[in-house]
């Protein structure tokens, strides 16, 4: 795994309080982790101040799995 | 009860009546708190009134970055972020509607209003985290009611009743409160100037008899503001002695 993915999945981890186990790649934070909208909001803006990246809002929308956050980062930190 | 020991309040526009009032209310409960506004002498005599708990960071809250820098400072001497934002800095710039200029609505929205909503979404954040947060409006019974001369102040009084609400349900569950106290007419400067006359006509509108004081605000803030009151969101406490049974 890399440090990033390694990073997402313990953001994830800590805000929702779900599982280490049920954080996998394809996970939807909605669908399968029991998130809400203001869930994922919290996510993005704490994925930013994590990896120093911004998020925008139409990127953030497209954003509703573990993978989609994890590639998301690693794309733009590039 | 109500007590705020350990808890940080940042108070805006608390160099004037109410907000003075305020400051000391949320003070006296245990609160550190810290004071902003345009006058900083007022806001240092305040802070030395006080005593300890008390700092003060001045702010334009026409100006967005003055409102960004006010948000980042309140919460580096709040130590531990600010639990509690009482959104309370207002103006006026009364005129009939078809004299009124953009730039008076504009000015008056912006204070009113928009700092507001500015301030909130700044510290919402920390208050999002900690899973504790209090968010305290104070408009006006104008808001409710209207008034000749103030179509830009009841508009702005009347909208942060409504952002207040929407805002209310979208952290409602993140242990935030939002809410709204909207005084009457309180005695102040402004009421003080007025002759016997205009008074008289004022307080024949008020069944309670007497205009309102600070304190009586004061002491709404600090209900919405405590545990207690923890099951109260999205609400509008009309503090006008029975005025307007709102």
């Amino acid at each position: 795994m890399s440090d990033v993915a390694a990073s997402v999945k313990k953001i994830v981890v800590e805000h929702l309080g779900v599982d280490e186990a049920k954080v996998v790649d394809s996970a939807s934070f909605i669908d399968d982790l029991g998130a809400d909208s203001l869930d994922t909001v919290e996510l993005v803006m704490a994925f930013e101040e994590e990896f120093g990246v911004e998020i925008p809002d139409d990127a953030a929308e497209k954003i509703l799995t573990v993978k989609d956050a994890i590639s998301f980062i690693e794309e733009s930190s590039k | 009860m109500f007590r705020l020991d350990g808890k940080s309040a940042l108070v805006t526009g608390a160099s004037g009546g109410i907000g003075n009032a305020i400051a000391k209310a949320l003070h006296a409960q245990g609160a550190e708190v810290i004071l902003s506004g345009t006058r900083e002498e007022a806001l240092q005599a305040l802070a030395g009134e006080l005593g300890e708990r008390a700092h003060v960071v001045t702010a334009n809250l026409g100006d967005a970055e003055s409102i960004a820098a006010l948000a980042k400072t309140a919460e580096e001497v709040a130590d531990g972020g600010i639990d509690i934002l009482i959104n309370n800095a207002g103006v006026t710039r009364d005129g009939l509607m078809m004299r009124m200029k953009d730039e008076d609505w504009e000015a008056v929205m912006n204070v009113n209003l928009t700092s507001g909503f500015r301030l909130s979404r700044a510290l919402m954040r920390g208050m999002m985290k900690r899973r504790w947060g209090r968010i305290v409006g104070i408009s006006s019974i104008v808001g409710a009611t209207g008034n000749p001369g103030q179509a830009n102040y009841a508009a702005s009084k009347a909208g942060m009743v409504g952002f207040t609400k929407s805002l209310a349900q979208e952290v409602a569950n993140r242990g935030i409160t939002a809410n709204v106290v909207a005084p009457g007419f309180i005695k102040t400067a402004m009421t003080d100037a007025l002759d016997d006359a205009q008074h008289e006509k004022l307080l024949a509108a008020v069944p309670a008899g007497r205009l309102g004081t600070p304190e009586d605000i004061a002491a709404s803030v600090v209900y919405l503001a405590s545990e207690e009151a923890a099951y109260v969101t999205g609400a509008t406490i009309h503090v006008n002695g029975g005025m307007a049974m709102l």
